[in-house]
């Protein structure tokens, strides 16, 4: 009988629900069997405004909500060997070892094994080379903030092998943190592309957190989930030959169902036969899965190829300002109203600004930003729109125009405008570049306590 | 003969959910019973799926068929205006887009 090894992860996105870590540490607790907790917290952009933090205070630059995301479920963790992956880390993994070491201390655990990866911060001449020449030009255009490669799971895994109770990392590829518990636990090959393509596609399932369990599923009378208020999040139950079953911690809400799976097997997947990561192609062209029990789905028929040659890299760079400004027009005209108010704007703004109009409860998402798409308009010319305004500009002062005309409308404006609101943001552009692995010298060392 | 009566919204066949990475978008769209993945495969072409997302000019429009989850899964190019941190859009994602490609009429018969 081969032994189960669960992984659970407790966020999805830096932002994600707090306290959803308890309902899954219980169950671990009452299973008593080998497991890991994880936390994804690193979109995209999420590292670069790290980065942005890190520039304003050395001190930040890791996950701001790191303390209340761990210290409900700490002390039970390293008193029960359960380890903790996560890359809340971010721009700033040293930070968030000092962070976990200082709580475990109030804990009552003075000494922890506290695991750092490193690696995943590259600097320009191993990347340069690395960009088109669309991005470089780009680049020269602007400015640096980061520039990181998703790391794969060797490290977390040898860590972990190395007594790590807790592992930080930066920037490593979202499955990772769970391919990295499994190949420790089950210490399989690096080269056995199956077993890493089934664990990368159980992380996979995992990362996003309680969007395989009915979180971002639901569409009531059409597509319904109990108790969504209180949506569990997910445990993927593993075994040595690779079997991959997905669940939630009992007592919680939410649904993993077929249809909640392949959701979320799919998601933000290109070519499904080839799911690149840092570790192995994982081929989910013949995926099966299998409703096993009450909220209990069975993944099998995934299949591995070797590890591409290059590690994905992004490259964040400064992209000046984002102003957005809105305000309302409700009642009779109500979208004539809005109309003239965006009349009014471009008028006086579109020889600064490149302009995006939207009119909230008519069209705003669909539409593109030349304004053409669907859009739906109600009955009887009596409506509730709200007047969408964005634009955005390296220079801050010319961005901010763009609140300032909105604001005027208040007394400038056509009848009954009400309800301004204006934001004036840093903004961010991301370039991707593919590096080749010997360029990039990825580790793992132990936290050794304030230097 | 009344053939526009015969249509019906993707949406009563088929549930979907977008992804996105950079400013490429994936809309995964999965029939609700067995039976009808063959409507979807039929209906559901990369080239209807380009043209009813003409007005955000995608560049390339791939399809991928998953028969055993009975799953057809989009990948678009270029049709985020910039993608997430580029997009003056309200939803820089496009996460909304996995609706508007289920408002796309299908021939169900």
């Amino acid at each position: 009988m081969s032994t189960l090894y669960r992984v659970g992860c407790a966020a999805g996105f830096s932002g994600d629900r707090l306290g959803v870590a308890r309902p899954i540490v219980d169950e671990f607790l009452r299973l008593g069997e080998p497991a890991c907790l994880i936390f994804e917290s690193l979109a995209e952009r999420t590292l670069a405004l790290a980065q942005l933090d890190r520039r304003q205070n050395p001190a930040l630059g890791f996950e701001p909500l790191l303390a209340e995301m761990l210290e409900p479920i700490l002390a039970d963790c390293l008193l029960n060997n359960i380890p903790i992956v996560g890359n809340f880390g971010a721009a700033n993994p040293e930070g968030a070892a000092s962070l976990i070491a200082k709580l475990a201390k109030a804990q009552g655990f003075p000494s922890i094994k506290i695991a750092i990866v490193r690696g995943d911060e590259i600097s320009a001449s191993v990347f340069m080379a690395c960009l088109d020449q669309q991005s470089q030009d780009a680049l020269s255009n602007s400015s640096l903030v980061s520039a990181n490669v998703y790391l794969g799971a060797r490290e977390i895994a040898d860590a972990l092998n190395d007594g790590a109770q807790i592992v930080v990392t930066g920037r490593v590829a979202d499955p990772a943190l769970t391919v990295g518990p499994l190949m420790a636990h089950f210490k399989k090959s690096w080269s056995d592309w199956n077993f890493l393509a089934q664990a990368t596609m159980a992380g996979h399932l995992l990362e996003c957190g309680a969007q395989v369990t009915g979180g971002y599923f639901a569409d009531p009378g059409v597509k319904d989930v109990p108790d969504l208020a209180s949506v569990g999040f997910p445990i993927i139950e593993f075994d040595e030959f690779g079997n991959c079953c997905v669940t939630k911690a009992p007592n919680t809400g939410g649904v993993v169902s077929l249809m909640t799976v392949t959701e979320q097997l799919l998601y933000e997947v290109h070519d499904p036969a080839r799911y690149l990561t840092p570790d192995v192609i994982a081929d989910i062209s013949q995926a099966q899965l299998e409703l096993t029990g009450e909220n209990k789905v069975l993944l099998n028929k995934v299949l591995g190829h070797e590890k591409p040659a290059t590690l994905k890299a992004n490259i964040c760079i400064d992209g000046g300002w984002l102003a957005e400004a809105e305000i309302s027009y409700a009642g009779h005209h109500a979208y004539e109203r809005a109309q003239l108010a965006a009349q009014i704007i471009r008028e006086r703004l579109s020889d600064v600004l490149d302009l995006r109009i939207d009119y909230i409860g008519s069209a705003s998402v669909f539409p593109s930003e030349d304004g053409s798409g669907p859009s739906f308009r109600a009955q009887g010319g009596f409506e509730d729109i709200r007047l969408r305004v964005a634009a955005a500009h390296m220079n801050k002062v010319i961005a901010n125009q763009l609140c300032r005309e909105l604001t005027a409308l208040y007394t400038c404006g056509p009848a009954g405008g009400g309800g301004v609101r204006t934001s004036l943001r840093p903004r961010l552009n991301t370039l991707v570049a593919y590096v080749p692995r010997d360029l990039v010298k990825s580790s793992y060392e132990f936290f050794a306590g304030e230097q | 003969m009344n053939l526009t009566k015969t249509r019906i919204p993707l949406y009563e066949l088929a549930h979907a959910r977008t992804g996105d990475k950079g400013n490429r978008s994936n809309i995964s769209v999965i029939a609700y019973r067995p039976e009808d993945f063959a409507i979807l495969l039929r209906e559901v072409t990369a080239e209807k799926v380009r043209e009813h997302f003409s007005f955000r000019k995608p560049t390339a429009v791939q399809r991928y068929e998953l028969p055993n989850l009975c799953a057809l899964n989009f990948v678009m190019d270029d049709v985020l205006e910039g993608g997430v941190n580029l997009s003056l859009n309200l939803d820089t994602h496009g996460k909304s887009l996995s609706y508007w490609l289920l408002a796309m009429e299908i021939d169900p018969s």
